[in-house]
């Protein structure tokens, strides 16, 4: 076991699609001496029980399974080189970029990293996060425990299924349940739009027969030992149950895919400002944190919608990384980037416009669904875009670029605004 | 053939199995669950009261006092999270402060130390986010905070240790008394004892009622609580009570052992005491309540809520020594509500001698000192988890990641006397799945490792024993089940 304290340049946390992305953008940025740790004995994250396919559309061009798309990342990494530690856990992050992990292996290791980025993940929210009154029986899991138990075990959590939340992980796990013999019996869901993306609600619901019930939620959970039963009652504007409205399922199964949360407990140990609405790290455009050196990409950012998404993201996070890592620092301003009307999280959280700088992605979420209104980017009130976009939702993260003669035109702004204006803004 | 045989592996059947197995003789435990703690002792408010709440001369004021005082002692000697925070009971009016200096009187009359009635201001530089409307308070800087359920099971490894046998999965039908000789009938057979002790808990009254010729009654009563992520603070540094009612001491909000913010418990007459389920009433009332302590309380960062159970005696009182009018050598332990988990020392400590001066068991030591319960990894220092590592690589695999459990401690835990059989008997030893995330990432690496150590397959693992499983097939079984039904 070294004592010693190791080196590196860029450490990557996490080997997840994020990490693997920005671990292969850092080495091609120049970066040898550069490690990626991940907790679990293989590299690719949860991509890895993700078998269904639908994943690399806009990056590959083509519809690959989560495993697939992994693979990629995996190949070209090893291909490149790359040092993936698996199996070592990091238990903490210092402000001046210390980190501790401990394996099975060597044990409680130190690093000293020049850069590092941030690439966790995220994890689900779970049953008492919601308080759900009831029995605490067995039978109730995130839908993504399910999904490891089915596509990495072989096993069946349950017979007879009620969801609780759209989440796409919950309606990914509504067909898989189905096709491997089990009755899903209904998705409940407590706003009166799904939370994930559409292409899920008609190709995992809709295609067999699945109810999907909005403005419904779980009141009551039944059972000893093993579920019996759930009661499923309609809210109102308030998102309160409506006595009389109760629906009793028998079903021996309740699965949870109500959200997803940024995991960033080492990184608030490392001090990184985190954002209350996004629960993940107050970035740059370069996605560096509010700790110099230290970045944060993928999943543990912000909770994506789209793999290809986190891997873009976590390119330029991987790129940036080593670019600070070989002493390059930025100059220039920071502009805040601020949610407008309709807007939540839009991240990054500022921009420093510099020399060179051709795009910046906005990324956010509607708080609720709009149709036929406009996307208005404004600086300082003044609106630099407005597009007319068809329908807006919340399951739907936008991608709003910022091309470089906006940037050009914002350069002395004092604050960037993202709306959704019913009107075309001019 | 027992010696005795202790009805119930709560705090109390742990105690008095502990403090018996100091004797020669034959003892066993028996539950109806599947591990220990399994009732009140797993889920209350895990406070070691100072004791004055109880009405002097009565056995509540009697034992909580001296279980009390022997609490720092215990826990430091079995290695039982424990830490003695204080507690202010909190008064909103000058009615209110009428019932504190009642208070006052009670806990001086019971013995206990360092009372006194405190004003607005000392209450808040005390505890800056109480409600600003307080008047006054009461003062008990004795009071502490321990693991309720880590106090159990500590208690029965070291009884184990020292010969005691545990028997789970055994409920108790039937008590009775032939030739000098206890019967007590479980579906497993009939066990033999020269004598018993009642300790069942919620159930007790009913193996009461068998032997005694004075029937009485123990009302289930349920509290519901919510218990917030440990990486937030806990907005107060001592356990904050409001002035009680008459169904208990009211809604507390109180840092844990481990440093969690516990809210909680409604209270609420219940018929079956096995019914640990939670409402939307018994959730609202609680936070309702914790309003006045805490106006801007905040279940943002809630982890979980659950419920327990107490068993409150229709008379208001505990009930220990021998069970009236039955035949010789049955003794009982019952209606142990609160403040029951700060009494549990002294109550065994007590009727531990009275069924060994009885059975004139011959008198020894323990032949094993208590061994303290591992020290977790979460926290040990950076040399301390080195040092485990090299001792054992089991510890650089962490398996919870919320709560930083290692795989060594999660082996350890079902390895060792009185072992975990269950996900939540992990849960509970070692706190894998107890953090923010309940149990979602750690819960299938912890059943791989209950599979390896108990030598079964993932489909015979439960959450808590009985039928509780988790899974219900391998996706072949259930794949050709859905076929025939269609």
């Amino acid at each position: 076991m070294s004592e010693l304290t190791i080196k590196v340049d860029v450490l990557v946390i996490g080997a997840g699609p994020a990490g693997l992305a920005a671990a292969i953008a850092a080495k091609k940025a120049g970066v040898d001496n550069l490690i990626v740790l991940e907790r679990e004995d293989h590299p690719g994250g949860i991509l890895r029980q993700c078998i269904h396919n639908g994943f690399g559309l806009h990056r590959f061009k083509e519809e690959l399974t989560g495993p697939e798309y992994a693979q990629r990342d995996i190949d070209t990494a090893y291909e490149m080189g790359i040092d993936i530690r698996t199996g070592v856990t990091v238990l903490s992050v210092s402000k001046d970029k210390r980190v501790t992990a401990v394996s099975r292996e060597n044990g409680l290791q130190v690093f000293e990293a020049k850069a590092i980025v941030l690439a966790m993940g995220c994890r689900e929210r779970p049953r008492g996060a919601l308080a759900i009154p009831g029995t605490r029986c067995a039978g109730i899991y995130s839908a993504g425990t399910a999904q490891k138990f089915v596509n990495l075990e072989g096993y069946m959590p349950g017979r007879k299924v009620v969801i609780l939340g759209s989440g796409d992980i919950g309606l990914i796990m509504a067909r898989r349940m189905t096709l491997q013999g089990a009755k899903v019996l209904a998705c409940v869901e407590l706003m009166p739009y799904s939370s994930g993306l559409n292409r899920n609600i008609v190709q995992c619901l809709q295609d067999y027969g699945i109810p999907l019930y909005l403005s419904h939620t779980v009141i009551d959970i039944h059972g000893k030992e093993r579920l019996t039963g759930v009661t499923v009652a309609k809210v109102d504007e308030n998102r309160r149950p409506i006595p009389g409205t109760e629906i009793e399922f028998e079903c021996d199964t309740l699965l949870l895919s109500v959200g997803l949360i940024p995991e960033n407990e080492l990184s608030a140990g490392a001090g990184v400002e985190l954002s209350p609405v996004t629960s993940g790290a107050v970035v740059s455009d370069t996605l560096e944190t509010s700790v110099p050196g230290i970045f944060a990409c993928g999943n543990v950012l912000h909770v994506h919608d789209l793999v290809d998404h986190v891997s873009n993201e976590s390119f330029r996070a991987g790129e940036m990384a080593a670019r600070y890592a070989q002493g390059e620092r930025r100059q220039g301003r920071e502009i805040p980037v601020k949610d407008g009307a309709g807007v939540r999280g839009v991240v990054p959280q500022k921009i420093v416009v510099e020399e060179g700088l051709q795009e910046v992605n906005l990324m956010f979420r509607p708080d609720k669904v709009y149709r036929d209104h406009y996307l208005t980017v404004y600086a300082d009130g003044k609106p630099l875009s407005s597009a007319k976009k068809m329908i807006l939702t919340p399951g739907e993260m936008v991608v709003q670029p910022m091309n470089e003669k906006m940037l050009n035109q914002c350069k002395d702004a004092r604050e960037i605004t993202v709306a959704i204006t019913e009107q075309k803004a001019v | 053939m027992y010696d005795v045989i202790i009805i119930g592996a709560g705090v109390v059947g742990c105690a008095l199995a502990r403090k018996l197995s100091q004797y020669n003789g034959a003892i066993a435990v028996l539950d109806a669950a599947e591990d220990v703690a399994d009732g009140a002792s797993k889920a209350n408010s895990g406070i070691v009261h100072a004791g004055f709440d109880a009405k002097p001369g009565t056995k509540k004021a009697y034992y909580n006092v001296r279980g009390a005082n022997m609490y720092a002692q215990l826990a430091k000697e079995l290695g039982v999270p424990y830490n003695p925070i204080g507690a202010l009971v909190l008064g909103f009016s000058e009615e209110d402060r009428a019932t504190l200096n009642k208070l006052l009187e009670q806990g001086k009359q019971n013995g206990v130390k360092e009372l006194r009635v405190i004003e607005r201001d000392e209450i808040l530089k005390l505890e800056p986010n109480t409600n600003p409307d307080v008047v006054c308070a009461l003062f008990a800087p004795t009071s502490a905070v321990v693991s309720p359920y880590e106090m159990t099971l500590a208690l029965s490894y070291h009884a184990a240790q020292n010969g005691v046998e545990f028997i789970f999965n055994s409920p108790v039908s039937k008590v009775y008394e032939e030739h000098d000789t206890w019967h007590v009938e479980t579906p497993q057979g009939v066990l033999e004892a020269r004598a018993i002790v009642n300790c069942a808990g919620v159930g007790a009254a009913d193996l009461h009622n068998q032997i005694s010729d004075q029937p009485l009654q123990i009302i289930p009563r349920r509290g519901e609580y919510y218990l917030l992520d440990s990486t937030v603070k806990c907005p107060f540094t001592r356990t904050m009570f409001q002035v009680p009612g008459k169904m208990g001491k009211g809604v507390l909000i109180s840092p844990t052992a481990h440093g969690n913010a516990l809210l909680g418990p409604s209270a609420e007459d219940i018929e079956d005491g096995t019914d640990t389920r939670t409402t939307r009433q018994g959730l609202d009332f609680v936070l309702d309540k914790c309003r006045l302590t805490w106006p801007k309380v905040n279940t943002r960062p809630v982890i979980t809520t659950f419920s327990g159970v107490r068993a409150h005696p229709a008379t208001d009182d505990f009930i220990i020594g021998p069970v009236h009018g039955a035949p010789d050598n049955a003794f009982e332990a019952i209606g142990i509500e609160s403040p029951g988990l700060s009494a549990a020392p002294a109550i065994a400590e007590e009727l531990g001698e009275m069924v060994a001066e009885h059975l004139k068991l011959p008198s020894a030591r323990f032949v094993r000192a208590a061994v303290p319960l591992l020290k977790p990894f979460a926290a040990m220092s950076e040399e301390e988890r080195k040092e485990a590592c090299k001792r054992d690589a089991n510890y650089g695999r962490i398996v919870c990641r919320c709560e930083v459990v290692t795989e060594a401690e999660i082996r350890d835990a079902i390895r060792r006397p009185v072992g975990a059989k269950s996900i939540d008997g992990v849960k509970r030893r070692t706190r894998a799945g107890m953090g923010r995330c309940q149990g979602g990432f750690c819960s299938p690496r912890v059943m791989e490792i209950l599979c390896e150590e108990l030598h079964c397959s993932p489909l015979d693992i439960t959450k808590c024993g009985g039928e509780s499983k988790l899974l219900v097939g391998t996706l072949n079984e259930i794949a050709k089940e859905g076929r025939r039904h269609e």
